[in-house]
């Protein structure tokens, strides 16, 4: 159970060793040991992140999670549940490709398409069915903010963020009356292993930043949010662009 | 479905709720329940007026139980052919919706008064004896379990057994008592008496300058005195930091009313300021308004007064007045923090006044009593020792303020109050009441699959 101040006892993390994740992770621990389920795939890495979270406190437990095995999913997820609830649920996988390959490539497109698109739908499907019997819990979906408008630079990657941005905005309409909320985090460019090798952008952030972000916005029952928050009214602007000037903006 | 929260109007539950009227259609409900019980499925919670601040009477994605319409009066024995046949203690038998503002109402006139009654009478007896309530006199006379002769008890198979305390199933009546619902519901129940005179209370008030100088004068006092208790000031520091009033009362006799009042000595009467809407917005309670209240309250306190004769209202519940005052805070809510530290940690005791108070959190209804022996409850709250109360409204950095005061508590072997708790750790509990395993081996008998269940036992891993 979330307690009065906002302390989860419970954090699932699907895709356990994203850094943003992690990251929320950490911040939810230094305020209070908590439960952590890391649900990713069986690397060192998840080992590692492992060891570092019971390190400060936290009981952690490891499951096997692969995006793209959908069959797993189900099975996946109540396991998940099955020491009990789960108080907020962080959907945290995705992966950023190639972007020239993504739309010249058809598996590079399907690649993204599942593990950013429909890998997400599904299991959001799954935990909406668990929460919605718990009648309580928080979603917190790691979107972003090239799904709300896609660019001409990375059109696929934006494309499948923009299809589970509007799945889990609509989860969360869905979700209100069984007491269940859902937040949408839409960062900018994150410096983080996924953007490794690519120059900053402008508006640049870190996982830190993200993290203290998401942990503050689901204890306000906020149902979306922008990393850095000035990207909410850089985003109103681009997409009051007319196409044919945002077409030619260089990025 | 309905939201619902605690008193804190913190942490909301969807749940369903049912209200049953009988203890036919209470018991008939555990048992349809029952049948359908399973691994997956949420189980249910008996709630009163909802008057613990934070989870315990909700039960998220199950059901919930508002058991205030099964408040039936059964029966009332005064005891009055006592003096033929020596002293026979006089006892009421109630459903577990009955709350104790009418129970009270209704016994005064036959000059019986109910032996516990905590800081509000809107709580219901099956409440009291879940969160085994305490009172101003709980030094002298103990907490509301002390007082239940015996009662009903529906567990999870759908069975009502009568537990006494001392019967064949006392370990399931001490389980019940300050068990928080957790071991089934209470449907009946036999409460021991005390007769009355008069409706008055004869109150001695003083302000003491500080914390040290309170604590001084409550160990000197106290045990002379049915009643105590102290308000203190939770904001200011330095010298006077934890300046006070204290409070010591005894029930007035027919000889100590004047001739105005003696006419009719049980006279009860409730004014009401009307109920409190939910108009405010956060924030009402700040450092401003805690500062001039504290002063306020201080300074109205006579510095010395003896004998004054006062009323329920006046001397017990001066919040009842005013229905949903909880909605003052506005609606981010608030917290109250209870706890009890045991005679000897009163250095630990000063120290957490000073955090308090340097906190920055700002806290106006803050209580102080020196507590007496304990009873027998697994999960019971009072200890010998002192107990603090303070509100505070939800705000940054509270979390911390909380967990230093538990670590506090923690040191010196005290604990936090169930029916107060919203935020305690489910390991923090456990290290508390060290009578934990012994409870839930009753609960793992008379409930083996956890029909019974709240969002506070999910949160605190009971």
């Amino acid at each position: 159970m979330m307690d009065a101040l906002g302390a989860p006892q419970t954090l699932l993390l699907l895709g356990g060793t994203s850094d943003i994740a992690v990251a929320i992770a950490r911040r939810y621990a230094a305020n209070r040991p908590l439960k952590v389920i890391l649900a990713a795939r069986d690397t060192p890495r998840r080992t590692k992140v492992a060891a570092e979270l019971s390190d400060v406190g936290c009981v952690v437990s490891e499951v096997d999670f692969d995006a793209h095995d959908t069959t797993g999913h189900e099975a996946t997820i109540e396991s998940c549940f099955a020491d009990g609830d789960v108080d907020v649920a962080v959907v945290a996988f995705g992966v950023l490709g190639d972007p020239e390959q993504a739309w010249t490539n058809a598996d590079a497109a399907l690649e993204l398409a599942t593990v950013n698109y429909s890998a997400p739908v599904h299991v959001g499907v799954l935990l909406a069915a668990r929460m919605k019997a718990q009648k309580h819990g928080t979603i917190v979906a790691l979107s972003s903010v090239a799904g709300e408008r896609v660019r001409r630079s990375n059109f696929v990657y934006g494309s499948t963020k923009a299809g589970m941005d509007g799945f889990y905005t609509g989860l969360g309409y869905a979700l209100r009356e069984h007491g269940v909320h859902v937040l949408v985090v839409r960062p900018g460019f994150v410096k983080s292993k996924m953007t490794e090798g690519l120059g900053a952008a402008p508006l640049s952030t870190t996982p830190d930043d993200v993290a203290e972000l998401t942990v503050k916005a689901v204890k306000a029952k906020k149902t979306a949010i922008w990393a850095p928050p000035p990207f909410r009214l850089v985003m109103l602007v681009l997409k009051a662009l007319p196409t044919p000037i945002f077409r030619l903006l260089p990025f | 479905m309905r939201r619902l929260t605690g008193w804190g109007r913190t942490m909301p539950a969807t749940t369903e709720v049912a209200r049953p009227v009988t203890v036919d259609e209470t018991i008939d409900l555990v048992r349809e329940t029952s049948r359908t019980h399973g691994p997956r499925s949420r189980g249910l919670t008996a709630r009163g007026l909802g008057r613990s601040y934070g989870d315990p009477a909700q039960n998220s994605g199950g059901l919930t139980l508002d058991l205030t319409g099964m408040n039936r009066i059964l029966a009332v024995d005064a005891a009055a052919d006592a003096a033929d046949d020596g002293y026979r203690e006089p006892t009421v038998v109630v459903e577990a919706g009955v709350d104790l503002d009418t129970l009270m109402k209704v016994l005064l006139p036959f000059g019986l008064w109910i032996p516990v009654l905590p800081g509000t009478r809107q709580v219901t007896v099956g409440g009291a004896i879940g969160s085994d309530v305490h009172g101003k006199n709980h030094h002298t006379q103990g907490s509301f379990g002390n007082h239940v002769r015996s009662l009903d008890l529906l567990t999870a198979d759908g069975q009502v057994t009568t537990l006494t305390p001392d019967g064949p199933d006392a370990d399931l009546f001490w389980a019940t008592v300050g068990g928080m619902g957790l071991t089934g519901i209470v449907l009946r129940a036999t409460v021991a008496l005390q007769r009355v005179e008069t409706a008055y209370f004869l109150v001695d008030t003083d302000r003491c300058a500080n914390l040290d100088e309170l604590m001084a004068q409550m160990v000197a006092r106290d045990d002379d005195h049915t009643y105590s208790v102290a308000w203190f000031d939770a904001v200011t520091t330095g010298e006077r930091m934890g300046r006070a009033v204290l409070t010591l009362g005894d029930k007035a006799r027919l000889e100590d009313l004047p001739p105005r009042l003696a006419a009719d000595p049980l006279a009860f009467s409730a004014p009401s300021l009307g109920t409190v809407p939910a108009v405010f917005p956060n924030g009402m309670v700040n450092a401003m308004t805690a500062r001039l209240f504290s002063e306020a309250w201080f300074r109205k306190a006579p510095a010395h007064r003896v004998g004054e004769v006062q009323n329920i209202t006046q001397f017990f519940h001066p919040l009842d007045i005013a229905q949903n005052w909880n909605r003052g805070y506005g609606p981010g809510g608030f917290l109250q923090y209870q706890f009890v530290m045991p005679f000897g940690a009163e250095d630990a005791f000063r120290r957490s006044v000073e955090l308090i108070t340097g906190s920055g959190h700002y806290s106006c209804l803050n209580v102080l009593k020196r507590f007496g022996q304990g009873n027998a409850g697994m999960l019971s709250f009072p200890t010998p020792g002192w107990t603090l109360t303070a509100d505070f409204p939800i705000k940054p950095g509270l979390e911390q303020l909380c967990d230093a005061l538990d670590q506090l508590v923690l040191s010196v072997g005290g604990r936090l109050y169930l029916a107060k708790d919203s935020r305690m750790r489910a390991d923090t509990f456990a290290t508390m009441y060290p009578r934990l395993e012994e409870f839930r081996r009753v609960r793992e008998r008379v409930d083996p699959t956890g029909l019974f269940t709240s969002d506070l036992a999910r949160r605190l891993e009971i």
